[in-house]
């Protein structure tokens, strides 16, 4: 059986590193006593992927989990069993059981939601919030990306799916997974030299909101949140 | 939520900001309006090097059962955080509540080996806590140290209030009940430090007078008020089952060096090796129950989910229920592919036969601690473990498919010449002979021997205390012919050889022996910058022998110098139940090559049966 597991990161423990969450989640498996599976060999392991890393110092509302158990307890016992042994500032929201086949949450990471914030006193520019809408209102953002290879040109407005600008902060929804991955910091970077300034070091906060799966095909999208295409097991 | 001593910007801009947010699971939380007693408790090293001590756990969950105190860790921050914190004048922190650690009633440090002393003076300054005891006022919390370098504490008398002198699971109440009780009269700091001094294994430096001869020995160490007592007595638990023992340790974010449950089944040592500090001032060995470390092994597995639970004790194999212990361990972590960890075992056919089962044998490699090259060195430090016993472990751990060795050796002990020196090749070389005679068909490729000498530190209450230590170049020169011998071995491809470094040994040995004249050259490495002097990246052997001319004191006199037998020792104060009468017939044994025998096979009478328990009690009833 395979489970989706969904929680949170807030707080102090923004600053646990994804290498250290992975850890977490094996001990705390265990202390939940979740009956998980082990693979095959002399050193087995968890059978446990993570949708898509957290950056050190990010909060989520919606980071994911996939497992696969032997046998689940009902959705609510599981999460309580979870919950009661876990650390502050990192809690489960669902455990939901998959259907048959499906893809695990990393291969099927297509976005991302994000509330971007600047620190106090960290805006770049004034008005940042029209500029930022000028920002996007280009066809076309160009800037040189970083990539295992070497730098590359690339031109990552059509990775910036939906946004909205509010007082203090941005909401975006920006593409995530393996195909194309942009990452918040990396937009705002391209905002601030675009208007002619830097981003200062550590002016962002952010909140990663959810992440979604395509379930559209071709032409209309059609994103749901990974926890939706797993259910509640009674 | 709880509150964060630093800013997100300084967290992101340090390795590894999970050091110094707290927040782990078993964490312990409380209202400080409800306690009566804050009490910090140190391991001056980075966080993953301190969150592997088993002490500070015990201790940790032991206070905290307490609901009047609430006790909280702090660790050495690292060299990024400790130039932040100086810079922005932020004053270092518990964990838990992210409190200043200055506000505190009290800061334990344990104190585990000589090469964090720059780092206590750092936890202090960091504090803003003053470095000199005699500095401190009311304001400040009171500084009690402990551990094994408490053993020899006149080195760090300055910069403490007290020492605790012994296992903590025995006064640490009683102090905290006289400490409210001088809180509740309000009385001055002197006052709470006399009524200290008078719980027993309490040591206040600053209420005792040194005087030396004119060579620089000590004359008299003598108290200087009636509160304190002439002689300390270090405690132990006699009843080491029924005593605290921590079923929910914190375990940590990040990666600690112990990531794994740790289980101590019994403490002290029946062997008696002359070198081994461990083994005198931990007597007498005392068994955990069977019963206990069952019931406990499963609880700590269950409240922390470690995936793997190691057996600690300074000789395993001795531990008279170790088969049952194992099986019971192997039937319940096998189905839950929780893995078993055995360190410090004998080599022979039960611990091969554990082995096998317990470990991946291709990957894990056998570990030997001869100690010495050659028999005749081995009997002088009463290492009880013969060639032949080596060559027959080896064979049969061969024939059961292991193919790597790692064999420890010291030198620069006491009596060593050029034999015992070669003597480490060529014990390494028999072992690669052993593994050539395996037939062909039933080997596992090459063998890799590898050899590792680290030089041999006299410690206090040891045989060895009187011993003259070498120097760096007479180490390194011994180095250089175990190397050059070893090149000389047949199977010599088949050996590999580690050596230490020698400027840390001698500071070691300095540090290990010294008296209070040596706290001002302490203080002054400090302030030059030592700091972190365990790790080699931030070692500065220059800087601690500029400091050490600076202060006037005479490296060779602690380290070189030959000691006669009345001398007067910094640590003579102390009371380990083993005896100096004994310590001096070991001493004189060691130079006939005479060995002792263990505690199992016959009582030595070392004095350590004073405390009415362990083994020396043991067919007694």
């Amino acid at each position: 059986m395979n489970i989706r597991i969904k929680f949170r990161k807030y707080g102090a423990m923004k600053f646990i590193s994804h290498l250290d969450v992975m850890r977490y989640f094996q001990k705390a498996m265990r202390r939940a006593g979740i009956d998980i599976c082990f693979s095959e060999g002399f050193s087995p392991h968890m059978i446990m992927s993570f949708a898509a890393p957290l950056g050190v110092g990010l909060t989520s509302g919606g980071e994911y989990v996939d497992i696969r158990v032997n046998h689940a307890p009902p959705s609510a016992e599981a999460v309580r069993r979870l919950n009661e042994t876990m650390a502050e500032g990192m809690d489960v929201v669902s455990f939901r059981l998959l259907p048959e086949n499906s893809k695990n949450a990393m291969s099927i990471v297509a976005a991302a939601a994000y509330e971007v914030r600047f620190r106090d006193s960290r805006e770049p520019v004034d008005r940042w919030q029209e500029r930022f809408h000028e920002f996007l209102k280009q066809t076309e953002i160009r800037i040189r990306k970083e990539t295992k290879r070497g730098s590359q040109e690339v031109d990552i407005r059509p990775w910036v799916l939906a946004y909205s600008v509010e007082d203090r902060s941005v909401s975006l929804l920006l593409r995530a997974g393996s195909v194309h991955n942009l990452k918040p910091e990396l937009l705002m970077q391209a905002f601030c030299a675009w208007a002619g300034t830097e981003l200062p070091a550590s002016a962002l906060q952010v909140h990663r909101k959810e992440l979604y799966a395509e379930q559209g095909d071709g032409d209309s999208r059609n994103l749901v949140s990974l926890e939706e295409l797993g259910e509640d097991i009674g | 939520m709880r509150k964060s001593a630093l800013s997100d910007e300084i967290l992101l801009s340090v390795q590894n900001p999970a050091r110094y947010i707290g927040g782990e699971v078993n964490m312990c939380v409380k209202d400080p309006e409800k306690v009566d007693i804050r009490f910090v408790m140190c391991f001056p090293d980075v966080y993953e090097i301190g969150m592997s001590h088993l002490g500070i756990q015990i201790l940790y969950d032991m206070f905290n059962r307490r609901e009047d105190i609430w006790c909280e860790r702090v660790y050495s921050p690292w060299t990024d955080m400790d130039r932040v914190l100086r810079e922005k004048k932020i004053p270092l922190f518990a964990l838990e509540s992210q409190d200043p650690v200055k506000d505190f009633d009290f800061l334990g440090i344990t104190i585990q080996y000589e090469m964090c002393y720059t780092n206590i003076l750092q936890i202090l300054d960091l504090s803003h806590i003053p470095l000199e005891a005699s500095g401190r006022t009311k304001e400040h919390p009171f500084v009690i140290g402990g551990g094994p370098c408490a053993y020899n504490p006149e080195p760090l008398a300055e910069f403490f209030d007290l020492f605790y002198i012994g296992e903590g699971e025995t006064q640490y109440y009683h102090l905290m009940d006289v400490y409210k009780e001088w809180k509740k009269e309000g009385g001055s700091r002197e006052d709470f430090l006399k009524r200290a001094a008078q719980v027993p294994g309490i040591y206040v430096p600053s209420l005792y007078e040194v005087s030396y001869e004119e060579d620089g020995t000590i004359k008299a160490m003598v108290p200087t008020c009636p509160e304190a007592p002439k002689r300390v007595k270090k405690q132990v638990v006699l009843d080491v089952t029924d005593t605290f023992y921590p079923k929910k340790p914190v375990v940590p974010f990040l990666k600690a060096t112990q990531d794994r449950v740790v289980l101590e089944i019994q403490r002290g040592c029946i062997r008696g090796c002359r070198f081994c500090q461990a083994g005198m001032i931990y007597r007498p060995t005392r068994e955990r129950d069977l019963s206990m470390l069952k019931e406990y092994a499963e609880e700590m597995l269950k409240h922390t989910g470690y995936e793997e639970i190691s057996l600690s004790s300074l000789s395993s194999s001795d531990y008279s229920r170790l088969g049952e212990l194992v099986d019971y361990l192997m039937d319940t972590c096998g189905p839950r592919k929780i893995n078993i960890s055995l360190p410090s075992l004998r080599i022979d056919a039960f611990s091969l036969d554990v082995m096998g089962k317990v470990q991946d044998v291709k990957k894990s490699s056998l570990t030997f601690a001869p100690e010495a090259g050659s028999q005749r060195l081995r009997d002088v430090i009463n290492k009880g473990l013969t060639e032949e016993v080596i060559l027959s472990g080896a064979g049969q751990a061969f024939e059961g498919g292991w193919n790597r060795v790692k064999l420890y050796f010291m030198l620069g002990l006491p009596t060593e010449n050029e034999e015992d020196m070669k003597g480490i090749a060529w014990l390494a070389e028999k072992i690669a002979e052993r593994y050539y005679d395996v037939p062909k068909e039933r080997r596992n490729g090459k063998c890799q021997i590898v050899v590792s000498t680290s030089f041999f530190v006299p410690k206090p209450f040891t045989p060895f205390q009187w011993a003259r230590m070498c120097t760096k170049e007479e180490f390194l020169h011994r180095a250089y012919v175990v190397n050059h011998e070893i090149k000389e071995q047949k199977n010599k491809k088949s050996i590999k050889y580690n050596w230490h470094e020698a400027d840390v040994t001698v500071l070691e040995g300095i540090l290990a022996r010294g008296d209070r004249r040596i706290s001002a050259a302490i203080r002054r490495a400090y302030e030059k910058g030592c700091l972190f002097d365990s790790w080699s990246e931030c070692f500065q052997n220059r800087l601690w022998m500029e400091a050490f001319e600076e202060c006037g004191v005479d490296v060779d006199f602690y380290t070189t110098r030959e000691r006669s037998m009345d001398e007067i020792f910094p640590w003579d104060f102390i009371n380990i139940g083993v005896s100096r009468a004994f310590l001096e017939r070991e001493w004189k044994l060691a130079h006939e090559g005479q060995v002792t025998q263990n505690c199992r096979q016959r009582c030595s009478g070392c004095g350590a049966a004073v405390y009415g328990g362990g083994v020396c009690h043991e067919h007694q009833n």
